[in-house]
């Protein structure tokens, strides 16, 4: 079973180190990770794609949380939310007629010409992950030169979370922790 | 910015410059300033460090390296085991000059230090603190750390880090510890400026200190304890404070919640009503029991439930070992009624304990006529080796006051018929020894030292191997804090260091360490400590000349073939296991010459007329003493469950 992640984590040195060493070392499999910046300056927002069966994840997930740096983890399995790709591609155009109708595919997959060059084009898009598969299926006979692609992002459409945490000193904080997330 | 891998290729890759506003490996260059030197740290001795020369006693001038010395005795701290080196000098300077408030005792090799400190998280309140300068100082208190985090000890590591400006240069004796301790500590700390040139960046860095200090004693403590690490710079501990410093600042932990959590009452009514109708219950008692201060409790319930008590080689005192209700410890060497006890049971009480593979054996076979219900304080522990019936997070301490509230004595489970099978397998089965005429049997040199000494309520701590598993076995706990084993991790050489630590937090306590020849040997060098700290510990060392368990393990599985478990010189025939069976006159190495080369009192000893009289005579001294026991190396540890096995598979000749 696929499972899409989003940990929430202190924006500081070696939280990535961290997380990945701890999944490498239990022997975890994860298909994507992307990490950035979040609205908070304080914290970054992990997501990963991970398969596995329930076991696996509750695991990855409970180990995950125990790391002090991780502020919390959900798993978007049992949420409403919204999932994108990015990706850049190169495609080769060897002559005009095959620019345009290039340019005709891109249109429909509502992506960008964002670079042209003599014998080739650079290509941005995003969108879920089958787009993107499908987008390149429908290019390739014009030939790849070269790809790039961002893991997983995703967002619950429920209220946001990282705002809402402020927890400063544990030992003052009275409210207990949601054993749910 | 945003980085992504796909598949589960060279994750590692990714450490440096990711969306984070600094990495340790980011840092620019520069032209190294003279006053950067980095000195050796074992000839460090005559070289005056100019920058530290002139006495500072405003409060406002504190150096980094002072702020943390006085942040650690705002924490209560009362010792250190620190080995000092270039990179540590300046928090050497600080300690030396708080003296009379924290007693700094040099250990002889920094993993020396490392156990020590356990010893003392091990056995008080109080959290251990190592020390140790950069590069190999810092790298040989990974064995210490990576021991603390398996067996959930608290403990503060600091060590010396090079000047900021020349981290990921490959500088003299330079090693990036954090990443290197990262996978085997709770939690780390390197303090460092964000800009090592701007003063206020830097300022920012010493005001920081005391929080993160403040931080690391409470993760170390709290939830399920653990080691943490504090990596320090020497160009922040050199800084000077240009201001007041706040030695109480508040935390920022947003991600840890180690909140001591309430069980609900549903649960404690599901737990009641699953113990009242059990037939069979076992109590299986760990680590976490000791941890959560909750023996009373645990004895208070088990002896109210009538319900027979197993516990870990962790778990060791949580219930009295002398008392019948016990089953003493279970798993691959526990006692032949306790791992049949727990394979018939229809309810399995798992407090404190995390299903380890030396308890559990073959884990589909471990307890499965049973229900489990799992109590412990971390929910990463739930349902990892073992699927539990119940799993429940929560303090066990808290757990037990809330069962014991509740629990009645219509709730009792009727138990006769269960004691009845109980008694008769331990009739039938008990932990025995050989009758070997004069020759000193490990087992009985244990049970000897228990007769002596149990009324003290000595500290006892082991080193790893045969002697280990026959000091679980024979000696009776009453008490938990009292028994100091590396259990998880297993670590030879932890008895003499950790039994040094102990003496140092209990200046008038009995504490022996019961060793092992080869075991001893990994961290003999702190025989000098106990030496010049006068630290009076007692070392009981069963001799046999060889890897004991290495060597049962030859004898059972693989035909007798010593493969380097003899312990002496290489030509000898035993070297290959043609030997006559018996020992040398001479044994190797001579202990007692080399125990009184460190100024310590020695003795050998090797008929059994001798030995009881040799033993008192090392317990009556008030002094550090070492009593060399020659034994025979054929013993075997029994009962045994082969690695992966299960009850029916255990081996009691």
């Amino acid at each position: 079973m696929r499972h899409v992640l989003s940990a929430l984590v202190m924006n500081q040195p070696g939280v990535l180190a961290h997380i990945s060493g701890m999944l490498a070392s239990r022997a975890y499999n994860i298909d994507s990770l992307a990490v950035g910046p979040t609205e908070n300056e304080k914290f970054s927002r992990m997501t990963f794609v991970v398969k596995g069966d329930d076991h696996v994840l509750d695991q990855v997930r409970k180990q995950l949380e125990k790391i002090v740096t991780v502020v919390r983890v959900v798993d978007y399995i049992q949420e409403e939310h919204v999932e994108r790709d990015l990706m850049l591609i190169k495609v080769e155009t060897k002559t005009r007629l095959e620019r345009s109708e290039l340019k005709e595919l891109v249109d429909i997959f509502r992506g960008s010409i964002v670079d042209v060059s003599a014998g080739h084009v650079m290509i941005e898009m995003s969108g879920q992950e089958r787009k993107i598969e499908a987008f390149i299926e429908a290019v390739r006979p014009f030939g790849i030169l070269e790809m790039a692609r961002t893991g997983r992002i995703a967002l619950s459409r429920s209220n946001s979370m990282s705002s809402a945490i402020e927890v400063g000193d544990p030992t003052h904080s009275s409210d207990n922790v949601d054993q749910a997330v | 910015m945003t980085a992504t891998i796909s598949g589960n290729c060279c994750l590692i890759f990714l450490v440096v410059g990711i969306g984070f506003r600094y990495t340790y490996y980011s840092v620019v260059i520069r032209e190294i300033a003279p006053h950067h030197h980095i000195f050796t740290r074992k000839s460090a001795e005559g070289i005056v460090v100019s920058t530290v020369a002139e006495p500072k006693t405003e409060k406002s001038a504190l150096t980094g390296a002072e702020i943390l010395v006085e942040a650690l005795i705002h924490q209560g701290a009362q010792s250190v085991f620190a080995y000092p080196g270039g990179a540590s000098m300046p928090l050497h300077q600080a300690l030396r000059k708080h003296r009379d408030q924290i007693r700094t005792i040099l250990p002889r090799h920094e993993q020396g230090g490392g156990f020590a400190a356990q010893g003392v998280s091990r056995t008080s309140d109080e959290v251990g603190i190592c020390m140790a300068t950069s590069g190999p100082g810092a790298t040989n208190l990974v064995t210490a750390i990576a021991d603390a985090k398996m067996d959930s000890v608290p403990m503060l590591a600091i060590t010396g880090q090079v000047p900021q400006k020349v981290i990921g240069t490959d500088a003299f004796q330079e090693t990036p510890i954090v990443e290197i301790a990262r996978a085997v500590t709770k939690h780390y700390y390197m303090i460092t400026a964000e800009d090592p040139d701007d003063e206020a960046s830097v300022q920012e860095a010493l005001r920081s200190i005391p929080r993160i200090v403040k931080e690391a004693y409470f993760v170390a403590k709290t939830g399920r304890p653990g080691p943490v690490l504090i990596d320090f710079p020497k160009n922040i501990q050199l800084s000077k404070a240009d201001g007041e410093i706040d030695f109480d600042p508040p935390m920022y932990l947003p991600g840890y919640h180690p909140e001591r959590r309430q069980v609900a009452p549903e649960q404690i009514n599901q737990v009641i009503a699953a113990i009242r109708r059990s037939k069979r219950p076992v109590l299986y008692v760990g680590g976490g029991c000791i941890n959560s201060d909750a023996a009373a409790e645990l004895t208070a319930f088990a002896k109210k439930a009538n319900i027979p008590v197993t516990m870990t080689c962790m778990g060791l005192g949580s219930f009295p070992g002398d008392d019948p209700q016990s089953l003493h410890m279970l798993g691959m060497h526990g006692t032949v009624y306790s791992n049949f006890a727990v394979n018939e049971a229809d309810l399995l009480l798992a407090f404190g304990v995390r299903f380890d593979d030396r308890v559990t054996g073959k884990l589909e076979e471990f307890a499965k006529h049973g229900k489990i219900i799992h109590v412990d304080i971390d929910p990463s522990e739930m349902n990892k080796n073992k699927e539990a019936h119940f799993p429940i997070v929560a303090d066990l301490k808290l757990f037990l006051e809330h069962l014991n509230r509740e629990f009645t004595d219509q709730d009792v489970p009727q138990t006769d018929d269960w004691w009845k099978q109980i008694n008769e397998w331990k009739e039938k089965y008990p932990l025995k020894y050989a009758d070997a005429g004069d020759l000193i049997l490990p087992q009985y040199a244990i049970d000897e030292l228990w007769r002596q000494t149990i009324e003290r309520d000595p500290y006892i701590c082991v080193g790893v191997g045969q002697h280990q598993m026959f000091a679980a076995q024979f000696y009776k706990f009453r008490k938990p804090k009292h028994w100091l084993s590396s259990s998880g991790l297993g670590t030879m050489g932890f008895g003499l260091p950790t039994a040094m630590g102990v003496q140092a937090a209990h200046p008038d306590s009995l504490v022996v360490d019961i060793d092992g020849d080869g075991s001893i040997l990994m961290n003999i060098q702190e025989l000098a400590t106990l030496n010049c700290e006068k630290l009076p510990v007692k070392i009981l060392l069963l001799n046999n000349q060889h890897l004991g368990m290495v060597v049962q393990w030859e004898d059972r599985f693989m035909d007798g073939r010593r493969a380097h478990t003899y312990l002496g010189p290489v030509d000898h025939p035993e070297a290959l296991g043609e030997g006559s069976g018996g020992h040398y006159e001479e044994t190797y190495p001579n202990f007692v010459q080399m125990a009184e080369s460190f100024g310590i009192k020695s003795k050998q000893v090797r008929s059994k007329a001798e030995f009881p009289a040799a033993l008192k005579e090392m317990l009556d001294s008030d002094s550090p003493y070492l009593l060399d026991v020659i034994c025979p190396y054929q013993e075997h540890v029994l009962p045994m469950i082969p690695a992966g096995g299960t009850a029916r598979d255990i081996i009691t000749e």
